[in-house]
């Protein structure tokens, strides 16, 4: 992992963005509410309706040909110079960092990194490009946030998320214990390893829980689906919202669902 | 009786399922990450040592053949003898050799996760030769008949209740006791009159220096000081890949091990062997040799990127911070290294057939690559490994032992699949309207994942939909 | 086994690697060379290490050995047969404890050194002030084992060899164009955390050192 400092543009006039199939068919009201963040933002976004999956599974799964060939038919999806904005760390990363991997060498090597180096995650653009300044209408309360191992460790983003809570008066950060260990998801580490995974993800649900925060804040989908699926099967009424979600409905006043 | 890499999910399970284990080492991890975030309080600091090391070793291994014979060529001037092992029977018939032309019965060891590697006690054993951990970790786990768990705090998962136990069934004269240095001190007494008579002293490498012919080691016992000055005999055992070209490649990459593995500035002890005892000397041993041993270390070494793997100081931070390691700890991999830089090198050393669930047995969270010294891309090579596990040899790309082994057509079939719908957004549409409408119909039970979670639920309109309405 | 010595090197050649240059990016090594600064250092890491440190003139040495060795009921002291303190350990220990001198190959007198000896004395080659640790350069007038085996070592230091760190003292004394069969770095007592990861002390070496200080400068 190059442990450069990313340097930022300056802000686009318009940006695509790139949803995640989870969000697409789990949580499509986070990807409405992050192209709504985006659009108070100040920026015009372009949602490309053929998106599907960035290929991660193939990859992290070893289909490394699967994946390239997914990874082409992704990024013939946004031939214009703007900027790739993903609702999430993990797939970020993959189209950020993996992609150049998976094609270092290759006669496509130079357009694949000028791809890479368009793809921002959502809170990484918001708070290094937008530099966006929220405005909390919302009633105080207090959340604990689970920041994903790729938004962690390959995208650098952790700190984003954080200063975008921060930003808001009423709402108090909650630190949890071993806030930097992966939940347990991965992927298809989840259903390959499934005992080791529920031992990381009993681990985080109680750490979280342990916080008596009112509510659970992500900025990824995938590890979400893990954690809101553990709380739910332990008959924990604490389930996590989405970070555009949550920001949204503080900037308007409301509790997010 | 001792676990095996093929018996992974069963070994795994067992250890999650025992608390005690499982305390043993969430208390262990804990200590060991607080001790190293002491000791790199600064983070430009630790990333400025952390790029001299792997700048140093990256050199090292691009000259590997060369250092090799450099080294040898300085160790020879220097009076030690040098031998060379292709695999785990070789280093173990040379060895009976050196100990039995000394008419050597008894051989004293400093820590050596090489000599665990080639199973040199057992090896010894069916030779009459009795070979002794001498280092107190090493020590406690030989007297239980078991392996280390932890490459270095090699009894880890037992606490001191099971330390007392082990002590009390196994060394006479023990009066039962839960302090620790009452504890220690039993294991000293022990060990002492070993250290006074036996022949053979055994070790490991930490650096070997091609420039001056040198062995360093590191500890803290005295134990490897011990087993190299006083008995007669010091046989050195180190991988190839552990040469360094110049003495002054040492103390960035001393610094960097003592700080990621137990967060010490320095150990107590770093012992530099450049031979043995002198005419005019009146101790240390009267003959040095060092065997090195590849054991499948060239296999990583020939592809470009695995090559990265030799570069490990064994250091032990990567099982330190690993959220896999600290719930089931190192007994349960089957393997010598365990953790994540035993699923990088195992394969090597293995075969990749025998260890195939390893690499996958990983959530990729990069734990492991962000506190490695000598920033190995751990959670690439674990990529890199899942990819050879599914995939015949490829050309232009050396071939890996067991390479393909974990291929399967329905597998293959599946991901073809999944590429064929991600490309074709047309079927993707289906797939998700599908699931989507259907959404009444998913089951409840969903395998491993519902094992412990609700299945999820898909939404009742993809984001699509929602946006094509959005735009009306 | 030059058969498997000539296979392994000619897979590692097979690989082709292209040599690297030497690229040594900086990092930070505490290198203050202020005497006095130094001093504090290796003082404070020493004991931190539970060493036990004592600074003097070196006219007190002698004296300051005799009270030591009194208090520590210290009978009988192996010590070297040369060295830059042998005189004065030697009148030190002239009626306040049986010197026992090594004179002989460790093989004859192994038992008595394990078994009847309570402490060893040595001169130190210099010191590191980064990591509180004293370097001892063995040889025949004082050999290895006198700092290993007996469980209490004394290590007499002038502070006039301290050096800041140890790539610096590499590199001022050349050490890569000669090294002695044994050069050894000790920053304390023999220690251990296997147990449970509780720290206990006199593992294998000694279980105390004294670390005597001649401020000479």
């Amino acid at each position: 992992m190059s442990s450069t400092i990313r340097i930022y543009p300056a802000k686009p006039e318009k940006v695509y963005v790139y949803a995640t199939c989870l969000v697409d068919m789990f949580s499509p009201q986070s990807g409405l509410d992050a192209i709504r963040l985006l659009e108070l933002a100040g920026v015009e976004v372009i949602y490309v309706p053929k998106q599907t999956c960035c290929g991660q599974p193939a990859y992290s799964s070893g289909y490394e040909e699967d994946a390239k060939t997914t990874a082409l038919s992704q990024m013939d999806l946004f031939p214009e110079p703007w900027p790739v904005i993903v609702l999430s760390g993990s797939c970020g990363g993959m189209m950020h960092h993996h992609y150049r991997r998976l094609f270092a060498g290759s006669e496509r090597e130079a357009a694949v990194n000028q791809f890479c180096d368009r793809v921002f995650e959502l809170t990484e653009f918001l708070v290094q490009v937008c530099r966006i300044r929220l405005q909390d209408q919302g009633p105080a309360t207090s959340v604990v946030l689970h920041t994903s191992c790729a938004a962690r460790r390959e995208m650098k983003v952790h700190v984003t998320s954080r200063q975008l809570l921060g930003q808001l008066d009423k709402v108090e950060l909650r630190e949890q214990a071993y806030e930097s260990e992966c939940c347990g998801f991965g992927g298809t580490f989840s259903v390959r390893h499934p005992a080791i995974s529920e031992a990381m993800v009993q681990d985080k649900t109680r750490h979280l829980h342990d916080t008596r925060a009112e509510q659970l804040i992500s900025a990824d989908w995938g590890c979400l689906l893990n954690i809101n699926g553990a709380m739910e099967y332990q008959g924990k009424d604490l389930q996590g919202t989405h970070l555009a979600t949550f920001l949204l409905s503080r900037m308007e006043g409301h509790n997010a669902q | 009786m001792h676990n095996k890499p093929q018996l992974f999910h069963p070994q795994a399970e067992a250890a999650l399922a025992n608390p005690e284990l499982r305390a043993n080492f969430r208390g262990a991890m804990d200590y060991l990450r607080d001790k190293r975030q002491t000791a790199f309080a600064d983070p430009d600091e630790e990333s400025a040592i952390r790029d001299r090391s792997e700048a140093i070793r990256q050199r090292c291994l691009s000259k590997l053949p060369t250092l090799l014979e450099q080294l040898e060529a300085n160790c020879i001037a220097n009076g030690i003898r040098v031998h060379w092992a292709e695999n785990a029977e070789q280093a173990n018939a040379l060895f009976a050799d050196i100990i039995q032309s000394h008419g050597g019965t008894l051989a004293v060891k400093g820590k050596s996760m090489v000599s665990e590697e080639i199973e040199l006690n057992h090896a010894m054993a069916k030779e009459g030769i009795d070979c002794l951990e001498s280092d107190m970790g090493e020590y406690i786990v030989q007297l239980g008949d078991e392996t280390p768990s932890h490459i270095i705090m090699p009894a880890i998962h037992k606490n001191k209740q099971q330390v007392a136990d082990l002590f009390a069934e196994h060394v006479p004269g023990f009066k039962h006791s839960l302090d620790v240095d009452t504890l220690i001190q039993t294991g000293r007494n022990v060990l002492r009159e070993k250290f006074r008579s036996a022949h053979i002293g055994v070790s490991g490498v930490n650096f070997a220096v091609a420039e001056t012919g040198t062995l360093c080691l590191v500890e803290n016992e005295g134990n490897g000081r011990m087993c190299t000055t006083v008995p007669e005999v010091h046989i050195a055992i180190t991988g190839i890949e552990k040469v360094v070209e110049f003495l002054a490649d040492v103390p960035p990459l001393f610094s960097a091990l003592t700080r990621s593995a137990t967060g010490q500035t320095i150990t107590t002890y770093f012992n530099m062997i450049s031979g043995p005892r002198k005419s005019d000397e009146l101790d240390g041993p009267k003959e040095v040799h060092l065997v090195l041993l590849d054991n499948g270390r060239s296999q990583a070494f020939v592809d470009e990127e695995m090559r990265k793997t030799l570069q490990c100081i064994r250091c032990g931070a990567c099982m330190n911070h690993c959220p896999v390691y600290t719930r089931i700890g190192g007994h349960a991999y089957g393997t010598v290294y365990p953790g994540p830089i035993g699923k990088i090198i195992s394969p090597h050393l293995m075969g990749l057939e025998a260890t195939q669930d390893l690499p996958t047995a990983s959530s990729l969270c990069g734990a492991c690559g962000e506190v490695c010294p000598v920033r190995i891309p751990i959670p690439e090579l674990l990529q890199r490994l899942r990819r050879e596990a599914k995939q015949e040899p490829r050309p232009g790309v050396p071939a890996l032992r067991g390479q393909g082994a974990a291929k399967s057509n329905t597998e293959a079939f599946v991901w073809r699949s999944f590429s064929l719908l991600t490309r074709y957004p047309v079927l993707y549409r289906m797939m998700s309207w599908c699931a989507t409408r259907l959404r009444g119909l998913m089951p409840s039970k969903l395998g491993p994942w519902t094992r412990c979670r609700t299945a999820p639920r898909p939404a009742a309109r993809t984001l699509r939909e929602l946006m094509a309405e959005r735009k009306k | 086994m030059s058969t498997a010595r000539n296979a392994i090197l000619h897979r590692l050649r097979q690989a082709q690697v292209k040599p690297l240059p030497v690229n040594n990016p900086d990092y930070p090594v505490w290198d203050n060379t202020d005497r006095n600064t130094m001093l504090s250092r290796l003082t404070e890491l020493l004991q931190q290490n539970h060493a036990e440190v004592i600074r003097l003139n070196p006219g007190e040495l002698i004296g300051t050995l005799k009270s030591r060795i009194e208090k520590m009921g210290l009978k009988r002291i192996a010590t070297g047969t040369g060295g830059d303190f042998h005189a004065e350990i030697t009148e030190a220990l002239a009626g306040c404890a049986e010197q026992l001198p090594f004179n002989q190959p460790l093989e004859q007198w192994k038992d008595e050194l394990f078994n009847r000896v309570d402490a060893g004395i040595t001169g130190c080659h210099g010191a590191i002030a980064a990591t509180g640790t004293l370097v001892l350069w063995p040889g025949s007038a004082e050999p290895r084992t006198l700092s290993l085996v007996p469980p209490c070592h004394i290590a007499i230091l002038k502070a006039s060899t301290l050096h800041a760190n140890l790539p610096a003292m590499m590199a001022d004394q050349g050490w890569a164009g000669g090294m002695p069969t044994n050069l050894l770095l000790i920053s304390g007592p023999s220690k251990t955390a296997d147990i449970q990861q509780t720290l206990a002390y006199g593992a294998h070496g000694p279980k105390q050192l004294l670390v005597l200080i001649l401020e000479d400068a």
